[in-house]
């Protein structure tokens, strides 16, 4: 138990600590990367006082990961409410997916950035610009991984549905939501994952508030100590966001309960 | 005088990629009321699409299916199925999977008290009372095919449609399963349609055994009426000369007059 317990932190303690020795040493010979304990110094001073407003432009880094969060949470929010019941249409009925199919195989792997201009143009505002860029990347998973749970709902399942004459809509709820849910978060999953990517993206190219406009700003002072404190900070979030999604898919996979 | 479950000249053609397949050809088999008919035949002729006709998951190219004076046409649940793999649905319990068959059954004319009854008392009588809070993933391969059981009979079904039911399972829990489908049968007289590979459970169960030709265009070779005396007992069975002189009989036409497919 405690031999276990410790095989499971000794390692990746070990890797963290390689890698600060590492980054220490090349700071040591570089004249522009900052080193573990001025980056330390300067987080501490910056995480003291994480939502501080002084001005549009000016605001503590807590404001900045919120403002980010919320237009992830508001562009994928929506791609859910559209990529879903998206998905179980087009995993149910084959004709309506083989006319959506091209459409979807020809936008999928677009960069969401590609859609930044449009997002821009259509309306006059970054905000709703990154929230619609952060809708278009996450859509696709979701989209495609419903339709693959429903599709892939065993026919005996929908044999047991055929032969009691269930109505589609207790076939939706008791057999093909239940059947594809673990599908439907998996794709959650991962368009959370792109969203996150893409949203430090757009942001540098939007400006406002966000972790990601923020990071081009500190870029623009040449704080480097800033810069790598957000990546840090960057990483935390989306692997806070992974883990969350884990939990909550663990919760509701009937195989797992 | 027509049968209580008639299956009039099925012929059934498979299309795949671009060819057809006739599985079965002028399929007639007629089924009484209460009676428990067997049909055997080697792997892939044809028994579970005829079965699957009588279900109405699979429609005939030519010919039809009667039950009760009433062409089949699509699934009812008034011929309930249990399925050659369960086909439980892993998200609900014993309980649950039951009672979804119970529900779109009798849910328009009874109370949820009526429904659950129902529903217990079909877990009871396959002895699973104790496991219904239960997902099928937590019981064993022979209680999930009595639950199937239970969700087929709960149903109260006209005739009960059983695809290799017991097929997946070991000797010993296959032996149990028919005693205890022998004991719901001797209290309830069912009309039952079963199919299986296994000769002993043929004539243990049946009062008469369809036995069908290999495929392609399979069709009803032979007829043996198992006049056996109820109840039956394996054990007294397996000193009765005529138990071993039906059993004979079968083999005979699987493996003298159809051979076997693969050296066909
Ligand atoms: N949906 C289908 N499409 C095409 N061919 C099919 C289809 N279903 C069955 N067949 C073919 O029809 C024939 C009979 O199949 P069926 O499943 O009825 O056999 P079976 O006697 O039940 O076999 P087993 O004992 O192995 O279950 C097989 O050759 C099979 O390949
Ligand atoms: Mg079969």
């Amino acid at each position: 138990m405690a031999r276990s317990g410790l095989a499971a932190v000794l390692p990746p303690l070990f890797g963290i600590s390689a890698l600060v020795l590492i980054w220490a040493l090349v700071a040591r010979g570089s004249d522009y990367l900052p080193g573990p304990g001025s980056t330390l110094t300067s987080a501490i001073e910056l995480f003291s006082d994480p939502f501080y407003r002084k001005g549009p432009n000016d605001q503590g880094i807590g404001w900045n990961l919120l403002a980010s969060l919320s237009r992830v949470a508001q562009g994928f929010g929506l791609a859910a409410l559209v990529g879903i019941p998206l998905g179980f249409v087009l995993g149910r009925f084959t004709m309506i997916s083989r006319a959506f199919q091209p459409i979807v195989s020809l936008l999928r792997p677009v960069s969401p950035l590609a859609w930044l201009p449009i997002g821009l143009a259509v309306f006059q505002a970054a905000n709703p610009a990154a929230i619609f860029t952060i809708f278009i990347c996450s859509i696709w998973p979701m989209l495609l991984n419903t339709a693959l749970g429903v599709a892939s709902v065993p026919q005996d399942y929908l044999n047991v549905a055929r032969v009691l004459r269930l109505s589609e809509w207790t076939v939706f709820t008791r057999i093909l939501l239940p059947a594809s849910i673990p599908y439907v978060l998996t794709g959650a999953k991962l368009a959370l994952g792109i969203a996150w990517l893409s949203i430090v993206a757009s942001e540098m190219l939007t400006g406002g508030v966000g972790i990601g406009f923020w990071l081009w700003d500190e870029w623009n002072n040449l704080n480097m100590e800033h810069i790598l404190i957000a990546i840090v900070v960057i990483g935390v979030v989306g692997l806070a966001i992974e883990q969350g999604m884990n939990l909550v898919a663990k919760r509701f996979d009937y195989r797992s309960n | 005088m027509t049968a209580y479950l008639e299956i009039d000249n099925v012929s059934v053609v498979f299309k795949a990629r671009g060819q057809s397949f006739v599985a079965v050809q002028e399929v007639d088999i007629k089924v009484d009321q209460g009676e428990f008919v067997t049909i055997i035949g080697h792997s892939g002729c044809g028994k579970s699409t005829v079965l699957n006709v009588i279900a109405g998951l699979v429609e005939p190219a030519r010919g039809g299916a009667v039950l009760a004076g009433r062409e089949i046409d699509g699934p009812s649940p008034e011929r309930a199925v249990v399925f050659q793999n369960h086909s439980l649905l892993p998200w609900l319990t014993c309980f649950g999977n039951v009672h979804l068959a119970v529900e779109r059954v009798f849910g328009a004319k009874e109370s949820k008290a009526q429904l659950a009854e129902r529903t217990n008392a079909a877990l009871a009588l396959v002895g699973l009372t104790h496991a219904k809070a239960k997902r099928p993933n937590e019981i064993s391969g022979g209680m999930k095919q009595r639950v199937g059981i239970a969700r087929a009979l709960a149903m109260e079904p006209k005739v009960l449609l059983m695809d290799e039911p017991f097929g997946a399972l070991d000797a010993l829990t296959r032996a149990n399963l028919q005693d205890a489908l022998m004991d719901i049968q001797a209290k309830s007289r069912n009309t039952v349609v079963m199919i299986t590979h296994d000769v002993d459970e043929a004539v243990l169960l049946s009062d008469r055994v369809v036995m069908m030709t290999n495929g392609p265009a399979a069709t009803v070779g032979e007829v043996l009426s198992i006049d056996l005396p109820r109840p039956r007992h394996r054990l007294q069975l397996a000193t009765d000369p005529r138990y071993h002189a039906l059993r004979a009989d079968i083999l005979r036409f699987l493996h003298e007059r159809q051979g076997h497919p693969i050296a066909v």
